[in-house]
């Protein structure tokens, strides 16, 4: 049998504001599959956020292990964390955090150069990358002369281009409209469907819909792990336009 | 990331502050380029200053009577009479063997006068010997030769500022010249010298043979060079000090000076007058080059400030490269070459703007230009490294932004 994508154990993780001891995180396990379709839930202060930076490996827990792809990853130090970063995870964040002055195409071309690929390959995967969120004729423009919804797709084309297995998106629709949300969720839903695991850390019920998954977490702990037949974006898309 | 990567993103975030740039880079710029000119035009200014001393006369060591003393007051240098004649046979019979030309200096302050024109000047009584000590050429007509310093004929050689007075513009060679009321014919004049070490001017001076000097102008007291010096030239300029000791011990035994007198006559040695003034010259350029130096910094510090400036200002930028793969020594280097970059090119820049400003000054004082390539090399090494040295903690600071407070950094 092989490992399982991600699998966390007993994750605790706690921070030290001013005097209190903070415990963000009391202990967790969870089990995520390749592929899977996740959502995480929960209100703000729940640990949902912390979760998301760990499970990103941007954080590190203060006690327990996270495995990645069977691979302990949570004592690795800040270089290899970034090196994990770069080749299995890709971010997508609710305010888009794309460059200013940069055009699409160098946005998603970025995670390319720190993983040392020439730069005819960064161009070349980067036009395939916005290719696949319909993007290719917004190349040159800079991000922001982009609306909200391409935005994110320029988002979502820089976290696909490492061809990462995991894609984290924190948020995603939070600074959109519920048309482009559609948009932005059905290109998701279908990196889903490509194999993609998908996790979305939201505190909205509509958008966790789409996940297969529902994971809630309260003041640190798992308090809810459902499973559910996602509602499908696209249909939603058409129905509305 | 590869090199010309890293350039290129440096290039682009600086041009993408095109003003805050070039403030940053003039600091550079002014601090290399002054580095520069300081450098240059030192050495100029001691080059300038050793030709001087050149033209007083090479290796030259100038020995005059001592002084009396009288009931207690010193007479000063050269009120006792205690070279004589016969000490400078000994010299040029080689008594001395690292001495190469030796001559008596005889001098008076006297009236020139041409047909029309009339000028107050020094007059010297030498010998040939004194052309080939202070490398001393005629622009015009012949020089006299030994053969004349001994027969004493009536014949003159002027300097350019006599010339300049006496003639004019008109050449002054076969031209009749009166020296203290007395008619002689000029029969060479001598190529331009200016300002010695001291400040005189060279070239207002009447030379005539020394036979002739004794005859018409001033007979001396008997055995005794009276109101003179000798002019010494050694052979080498290494073996100065060594002549002047064996000249010393050479006149202190002819005088009959037993161990406990003082010398009866002086000893100066030009080499050493020239060291002190390229000495206070090196020290002011040192002094300059020092001031330079800490507008370099100055300007080191600039570069640092922005650096610091932009880091904050690009935290987000830091936070968003770093969660998509940046590790920390990418974000280090990519602040590092910034800065680089800026101090190269200020570097660059502030080269041309030093070798101007050199320029500039070596035209306006006359000096020689001197712009070795090192300096070059190494202002540009320097530049550099204020680039690495002030660029180096805000490149630390950035790479050690935690990505998560980053990404969350509202700007």
């Amino acid at each position: 049998m092989t490992a399982p994508l991600i699998e966390m154990r007993g994750i605790h993780r706690t921070y030290v504001m001013g005097d209190n001891l903070v415990h963000a995180l009391r202990g967790v396990d969870l089990v995520i599959e390749q592929g899977a379709s996740i959502a995480i839930m929960g209100q703000s202060g729940s640990g949902k956020s912390t979760m998301m930076n760990i499970m990103g490996c941007l954080d590190q827990p203060s006690q327990g292990t996270y495995s990645l792809n069977g691979k302990d990853v949570s004592r690795l130090s800040r270089p290899q964390l970034a090196d994990v970063r770069g080749k299995m995870i890709g971010f997508v964040f609710q305010s888009f955090n794309l460059l200013s002055r940069t055009t699409a195409l160098e946005n998603v071309e970025m995670p390319l150069m720190y993983q040392g690929i020439s730069s005819r390959d960064r161009h070349r995967r980067a036009m395939r990358a916005l290719e696949r969120v319909n993007l290719a004729d917004r190349a040159d423009h800079h991000s922001n002369q982009l609306s909200g919804g391409q935005q994110q797709r320029v988002a979502i084309a820089r976290a696909l281009v490492g061809e990462a297995p995991i894609i984290m998106a924190d948020e995603p629709t939070g600074n959109l409209d519920t048309r482009t949300s559609y948009e932005v969720m059905a290109i998701l839903q279908g990196l889903v469907d490509q194999g993609i695991t998908v996790v979305l850390v939201t505190h909205e019920p509509d958008i966790a819909a789409y996940a297969r998954r529902v994971i809630k977490l309260s003041d640190g702990l798992i308090v809810d792990d459902k499973t559910q037949e996602p509602v499908r974006a696209h249909l939603q898309q058409a129905a509305a336009s | 990331m590869s090199v010309w990567t890293t350039l290129k993103l440096a290039f682009r975030a600086l041009w993408r502050n095109k003003v805050r740039s070039t403030l940053t880079m003039l600091g550079i710029i002014f601090g290399i380029g002054t580095v520069i000119a300081m450098i240059a035009s030192g050495q100029g200014a001691r080059e300038a200053v050793a030709d001087v001393f050149r033209s007083m006369g090479t290796n030259l060591l100038i020995v005059t009577n001592g002084s009396v003393s009288t009931g207690g007051a010193a007479g000063g240098q050269g009120s006792r009479y205690s070279l004589t004649w016969t000490d400078l046979e000994a010299l040029e019979n080689g008594e001395v063997p690292t001495v190469r030309w030796v001559t008596p200096v005889l001098q008076s302050k006297v009236q020139v006068a041409s047909e029309d024109a009339n000028w107050n000047t020094t007059v010297l009584g030498v010998n040939p010997a004194y052309f080939l000590i202070k490398s001393w050429a005629a622009k015009e007509g012949t020089l006299f030769d030994d053969e004349a310093a001994k027969t004493g004929p009536k014949v003159a050689v002027i300097g350019q500022t006599v010339a300049t007075q006496l003639y004019g513009t008109a050449s002054p060679i076969g031209q009749p010249i009166r020296i203290n009321g007395q008619p002689y014919e000029v029969i060479a004049l001598l190529e331009t010298k200016g300002q010695s070490g001291m400040g005189q001017d060279q070239d207002d001076t009447v030379i005539v043979p020394l036979k002739t000097y004794l005859q018409k102008m001033d007979r001396g007291i008997g055995k005794y060079i009276s109101k003179g010096q000798l002019f010494v030239s050694v052979g080498n300029e290494t073996e100065i000090e060594h002549a002047e000791t064996q000249l010393t011990s050479l006149l202190r035994a002819r005088h009959n000076l037993g161990p406990n007198d003082d010398d009866d006559f002086r000893i100066r040695n030009l080499a050493e007058y020239a060291m002190s003034q390229e000495k206070s010259t090196e020290r002011i350029s040192t002094l300059l080059a020092i001031v330079a130096a800490m507008s370099l910094i100055v300007g080191g510090i600039g570069v640092m400030n922005i650096m610091l400036v932009s880091v904050i200002e690009r935290t987000r930028e830091i936070g968003i490269r770093m969660a998509v793969g940046a590790k920390p020594t990418d974000v280090m280097t990519q602040f590092l070459v910034e800065s680089l970059v800026l101090a190269a090119v200020g570097g660059v820049l502030g080269l041309g703007f030093g070798a101007l400003l050199a320029k500039y000054m070596a035209s306006y004082y006359g000096w020689k230009l001197f712009f070795p390539a090192a300096t070059a090399a190494i202002a540009f090494g320097v530049a550099g490294g204020v680039g690495v040295v002030f660029g180096l903690y805000p490149a630390i600071r950035a790479s050690r932004l935690d990505p998560i407070t980053a990404l969350r950094y509202e700007t």
